[in-house]
């Protein structure tokens, strides 16, 4: 007779996996990544290529000498992850140096330093662009403009919409009016981060993230429904200072935040209105940063500070209990 | 559009495999030796009322009930009471059982043999419950509870609906579905029986959408018996579960325990347990036989057999062609809730379900790596409880928050290991917490 085993139900298993889950996340950011090397070219390739490299070479070096587990964890996807979502997070133009160090300090102080996968109370990516943006504040906010495809460090910077809208909120009555046509900022060919260059790419990526099971409905659309509903108000006061809701939407990192960086598993909420608090918060402070913070963006930020409340909220929203009425 | 009902929070849809629903039920033959172990049922072991020596025909009682909360055992075979002695049993653990040499294949007489369906039944309330009693019928959809009591709620619970559980949401299982297809009418009689017993008019029998030609059977069967409803289920594990499936039916949720389904107003039954009422009331038979899927992706000849009780589950498997040899895990019932079984003499017992062989490929468990938070097990759990953290609150030995965030509510319906990308093992976490807690709260209970 065959050797049996033994455990306790269930026998079954669906065939899901951490791996499925972080390379359907890498597969979802494909059209991100292919708008960015249609925008920035070359440079786009570098940055991405070095960020993931640099990832996981620190994870394999972390998990392999100082923590000296027999296991190394690079390819259960996370770090892939980690690596692609830091380099949709910088401007193409980035000097190398400065990726790796953001790397390191993603990989190193972001996940590893809390136990690997799983324990990281911060959105690691996040971890290290917001280093960056605080240690090199200048290289972080120059961005080249579209269409150099062959140009590196050299390229040719310009403004953003985002920072164009910060002008009207200084008082420049004319800045809205040189903000350029929606549809660009749609299909991504307007200045800024390589990965929020395009909303269009990024909404393929959830439509697919949606699909796929990965993620659920909740946190993208209650960011994106907070950030629609307070610009509009704002807008509908004064037009000339506060600009149109949609340019909001679309411009600067709100959806690839919303759609792959808020929606990370470790970070967030796990039940539905603790999801919808969370993606509230994030909305809610990033359009607070954007208007009246002292950088013209604030989706990290604000996913940082949601990150740092998610354990209240795990604590406070529970899921609806079977048979259970609240008295 | 048509929306079907089922239970409202959570679920997950397993792998049907349902690879026996087209296979009529064939009589598994006698075995040699036949052990029936005295702890069939939830509640205190039956007590032998034979002796070494003595001779049985099939259906001769061999146990009475030890108690209120327990219930009799009968011979299915025909022969001499060998040994009184003990027997590994799908508990894994060594329990005492009554072993009994085959001779022969002689029926008690008062058993109604005949094919006849009978279809008056003029005892009262009481009697039925006794004869039923008396059968020695508990849940036959695995969980063994016996039937009598379920008949009998407490006196400050009103029944207003009798629910027949014909579900069959484990993957693999068939044997449900054939019994509607093949014995339709019986089963009907069954129900107006147990309708009878408490006292009501109203029953709903709830199938899955999965078995379009059951549902559309007993549909005809009960067009003209006002107060029989067939209920058509939208696909979705675990909706056997006694709770999902009250809701599913009548919208009503139970509350936590130790509330009972009969607090609003329920009794559920399993549609095999209608039959073995059907049988033990009109035709005098006990419970001393139950269909039986015998199945697996490798298996020969899988099938629906209808087995004796305390036929060697090696007799099963023989039947089906043997044991294949990519078989990883030998499961009594299904790979949902299923137990594992150490070795093939195992008996066959009244909450044999199905008799699983599982390849090694589907057997084996993943390694477990970090809980990653991915919310997955939150969002399948039937009962709206969280898993990962029931398991933390495990881990770290802290029953008390185990027990505020509901872990007593848990139906170990396996829903959320089986979804687990980390492959962690929840519900062992959740099962070794329970127990802790449920003891703490029955040493508290007695104070």
């Amino acid at each position: 007779m065959a050797k049996l085993f033994i455990s306790t139900s269930p026998h079954a298993h669906n065939g899901d996996s951490v791996e499925k889950n972080m390379y359907a996340v890498v597969i979802a950011l494909i059209p991100a990544f292919i708008a960015s090397i249609v925008a920035f070219g070359l440079g786009s390739l570098i940055v991405t290529a070095t960020s993931v490299i640099s990832c996981l070479f620190f994870e394999w070096a972390i998990t392999k000498y100082l923590l000296k587990q027999e296991k190394t964890t690079i390819w259960d996807g996370s770090a892939i992850v980690t690596g692609l979502l830091l380099a949709f997070n910088l401007p193409s133009n980035l000097p190398l140096y400065i990726i790796i160090v953001g790397a390191l300090v993603a990989i190193g102080i972001g996940k590893m330093a809390f136990g690997g996968l799983g324990n990281n109370p911060f959105n690691p990516a996040l971890v290290g662009r917001v280093f960056l943006l605080i240690s090199c504040p200048a290289k972080m906010t120059s961005w080249p403009e579209t269409h150099q495809l062959l140009s590196y460090a050299d390229a040719v910077t310009t403004a953003t919409p985002l920072s164009i809208m910060k002008d009207a909120l200084y008082g420049n009555t004319a800045a809205l009016n040189q903000l350029p046509e929606l549809w660009k900022l749609f299909v991504g060919n307007t200045a800024g981060c390589l990965g929020e260059v395009s909303a269009l790419a990024l909404l393929l990526g959830l439509a697919y993230l949606l699909a796929r099971r990965v993620i659920t409905w909740h946190i993208p659309v209650s960011i994106l429904g907070t950030v629609l509903v307070f610009t509009a108000i704002m807008w509908m006061v004064n037009p000339v200072m506060y600009a149109n809701p949609l340019y909001h939407i679309f411009s600067g990192g709100l959806m690839l935040g919303a759609i792959f960086m808020a929606t990370d598993y470790v970070t967030s909420p796990m039940t539905p209105k603790g999801m919808i608090i969370y993606g509230v918060g994030i909305g809610f402070l990033t359009v607070l940063i954007r208007y009246f913070g002292s950088y013209p963006e604030g989706m990290s930020f604000a996913i940082l500070i949601m990150n740092a409340v998610n354990p209240l909220i795990c604590n406070w929203c529970k899921p609806k209990r079977f048979g259970v009425v609240k008295k | 559009m048509n929306m079907k009902k089922t239970f409202t929070i959570g679920g997950v849809h397993p792998d049907e495999n349902k690879l026996t629903s087209e296979k009529p039920i064939v009589g598994l033959g006698l075995p040699k030796q036949a052990v029936y172990p005295l702890s069939q049922h939830i509640g205190a072991p039956s007590v032998p009322c034979v002796a070494k020596g003595d001779m049985v025909n099939v259906g001769t009682k061999i146990a009475d009930a030890g108690g209120f909360m327990s219930a009799v055992i009968h011979s299915g075979v025909s022969g001499k009471v060998s040994k009184i002695d003990t027997v590994l049993d799908a508990s894994g653990y060594r329990k005492p059982a009554i072993y009994i040499d085959v001779v022969d294949d002689v029926w008690e007489e008062s058993i109604d043999r005949s094919e006849t369906i009978v279809e008056e039944c003029n005892l009262s309330s009481e009697e039925i419950i006794n004869k039923i009693k008396e059968a020695g019928i508990v849940g036959l959809g695995g969980a063994c509870f016996p039937t009598h009591v379920k008949l009998m709620p407490p006196k400050d619970c009103k029944i207003d609906s009798l629910v027949i559980n014909a579900v069959e949401c484990e993957p693999y299982l068939t044997a449900d579905h054939r019994l509607m297809l093949e014995h339709p009418d019986e089963i009907i009689i069954g129900v107006k029986i147990l309708l009878k017993a408490l006292n009501i008019n109203n029953a709903y029998i709830g199938i899955e959408e999965n078995k379009p030609d059951a549902i559309a059977l007993l549909q005809s069967k009960v067009a003209n018996i006002p107060g029989i409803e067939v209920v058509s289920l939208k696909t979705k594990y675990p909706q056997g579960g006694e709770k999902q499936l009250i809701e599913a039916v009548t919208g009503r949720q139970v509350p936590p325990p130790p509330a009972l389904p009969a607090s609003v107003g329920v009794v559920v039954q399993n549609v095999g347990t209608v039959y073995a009422v059907y049988e033990a009331v009109q035709k005098n038979k006990p419970l001393f036989e139950r269909v039986v899927t015998v199945t697996g992706k490798s298996v020969q000849n899988p099938a629906n057999l209808k087995v004796r009780m305390g036929t060697p589950v090696s007799q099963v498997i023989d039947y089906a062609g043997g044991m294949p040899e990519d078989t990883g895990k030998l499961i009594s019932g299904g790979p949902m809730m299923g137990r594992p079984l150490l070795n093939a003499d195992v008996p066959v017992v009244k909450g044999t379900s199905g008799v699983l062989m599982l390849r090694e490929a589907d057997a084996i468990r993943k390694e477990e790596q970090h809980c990653i938070r991915c919310s997955k097990c939150v969002q399948a759990c039937p009962m709206g409880l969280e898993p990962y953290l029931l398991a933390t609150c495990g881990e770290k030995s802290d029953w008390e928050r185990a027990e505020q965030e509901w872990i007593m509510s848990c139906i170990e319906c396996g829903c959320c290991q089986s979804s687990c990308p980390s492959h962690r093992p929840l519900l062992d976490w959740v099962r070794l917490t329970k127990n802790k807690v449920g003891g703490i709260i029955r040493s508290r209970n007695t104070k």
